[in-house]
């Protein structure tokens, strides 16, 4: 009884100390200069529509086409991983290993200004285009581990069951494999799609033509035209507000599947 | 009555009636050698149980049949076909190899039904309608036509094993391997599953039983093998090796297990 009584009012105690720091937080705030820089409606009658019809759709577009370019460009890597044939395997984690272990937005300064020079090649859509191609080529190289282990999470006795049916092992791989593999590996790769969403505001650091910048890009555009924070705080929300229902999403999806197991 | 029939056939050279044969099967997982020369053979038409302790490499031997293990040494004829010769077409005599798992391993993606096609169709070449056709056939045969369309997770550990023999049986196999078919099931499930494999028997399908079922080897069994320490140490009539084992490790194996 009197150790119940203690725990309570330590907890109490503990409401009071937030209690306390939230109020002591109100009282020095400068709610004027806060509103100003983060709630200017003139600010955000400047920034809209274009924050979404530019920012927040280009932003949309990167992530799905370096997410399925990635996600295609993974599963070749993955299969070439588990492959009987040994330069295969070199090959795929000679790969992995170099574009995991470099920050993205290196890979992406690379492939906009030195790959073009040096190739002589010009990426389709320009700047955009090449910081996207670097993405597909960083996101595979993690795409390409979760996919292997999904694959090598699916009991052995399955590939045995299908080959001792007769299927080849390419049969085996796609019609047996692979599809119980998705399953272990979509929550990962959520993960992955919204990690690479995020990622796209690494784009605004090469500098896309106007009509292609994505979500942080014209944020931050809009944060020097209008001197005030509030594009930055519309860009975050529109952030949060793909990426809240999409984890949502997988986890109902997950449920879902539980059911049919 | 089959079985008598295949076996008095007449036949060319007199081998083609060994379904399998296997000569101076040596098998090593790294320095364990499972197999230590294994010479074995089922006739056409017969049931061969081979029984051991754990270890003794009677799965091995058995897998190794289909190629599901690589042979380290030694020959391994199908129909008289040699399955490690490179010019074989491995997954063709598969077809003709029904194999049954301890774990099932039914497809868990897939309904009872589609487990049941999807070979057919994609490696027999046969249609959709056709392939149904032959599936519900062999679901009836093992009494579970009516869940043609569960997920396997919705079914029992008998009922799972009776639907991964209908898939096996629908390729039209020549023979049928058993890896202790009943070894994950509940001791109440077992009678279900030995009944479905009593029936094919005496339809004359040539079975290679891997079992620690003494009954259904005295029953149904041709032939018993027993195998110790990677090699065969006896065998011969299954009710003769049971009741009067001629070698001291069979008798000590009985001893304890019946």
């Amino acid at each position: 009884m009197k150790r119940r009584t203690k725990k309570k009012l330590n907890q109490w105690l503990l409401y009071a100390a937030l209690l306390a720091v939230v109020v002591a937080l109100g009282f020095v705030a400068d709610w004027s200069a806060i509103r100003q820089n983060f709630l200017d409606p003139e600010a955000f009658k400047a920034m809209w529509p274009e924050i979404v019809t530019v920012g927040a759709k280009n932003t949309v577009i990167y992530t799905v086409v370096s997410f399925v370019g990635g996600l295609i460009l993974a599963l070749v890597l993955a299969l070439m991983k588990l492959s009987p044939v040994g330069p295969y395997r070199w090959l795929a984690t000679t790969y992995i290993e170099f574009f995991r272990g470099l920050p993205a937005l290196l890979v992406i300064i690379g492939f906009v200004l030195v790959v073009p020079i040096a190739f002589n090649y010009r990426f389709p859509a320009g700047a955009a285009g090449g910081a996207v191609a670097a993405l597909v080529v960083v996101s595979a190289a993690y795409m390409a581990e979760t996919l292997r282990a999904g694959i090598q999470a699916v009991p052995k006795g399955q590939e045995e069951a299908a080959r001792s049916l007769g299927m080849s092992p390419a049969r085996t791989m796609f019609s047996v494999t692979i599809p119980q593999a998705i399953r272990v590996v979509i929550p990962p790769l959520t993960n992955e799609f919204v990690l690479l969403l995020k990622d796209t505001s690494l784009i605004t650091a090469v500098g896309a033509a106007a009509g292609s910048r994505e979500l942080l890009a014209v944020a931050r555009d809009g944060l020097v035209e209008t001197a005030s924070g509030t594009p930055l705080l519309m860009a975050a929300v529109m952030y949060l507000v793909i990426t809240l229902p999409l984890t949502q999403l997988v986890a109902w999806l997950e449920r879902r599947q539980g059911k049919s197991r | 009555m089959t079985q008598t029939m295949t076996a008095n056939q007449p036949t060319p050279e007199g081998k083609s009636r060994r379904a399998i044969e296997v000569r101076g099967l040596c098998k090593s997982f790294g320095d364990n050698d499972v197999l230590r020369g294994v010479d074995f053979y089922v006739n056409e038409g017969q049931v061969v149980c081979v029984i051991g302790p754990s270890g003794s490499g009677k799965s091995t031997l058995l897998r190794c049949v289909n190629r599901l293990e690589e042979p380290t040494s030694g020959t391994v004829l199908v129909e008289g076909v040699d399955i490690c010769d490179e010019e074989t077409d491995l997954d063709q005599v598969r077809s003709r190899i029904g194999m049954v798992f301890q774990q099932f391993n039914l497809f868990p993606h897939m309904t009872v039904m589609r487990n049941l096609t999807i070979a057919q169709q994609r490696v027999k070449k046969r249609s959709r309608s056709e392939a149904k056709k032959i599936a519900m056939a062999n679901l009836e045969k093992v009494g579970l036509a009516e869940k043609a369309d569960a997920y396997p997770a919705h079914l029992s550990g008998g009922q799972q094993q009776r639907v991964a023999i209908a898939r096996a049986l629908s390729m039209d196999p020549d023979m049928m391997l058993f890896d202790e078919p009943t070894s994950a099931l509940d001791p109440e499930l077992v009678g279900d599953v030995l009944d479905v494999m009593r029936n094919l028997a005496a339809e004359g399908m040539t079975m290679m039983v891997v079992t620690h079922e003494m009954g259904f080897a005295r029953e149904v069994g041709d032939r018993l093998v027993f195998m110790d320490g990677g090699v065969i140490v006896e065998e011969g009539d299954p009710t003769e090796v049971l009741t009067n084992p001629q070698h001291e490790r069979t008798q000590k194996f009985l001893s304890k297990v019946l």
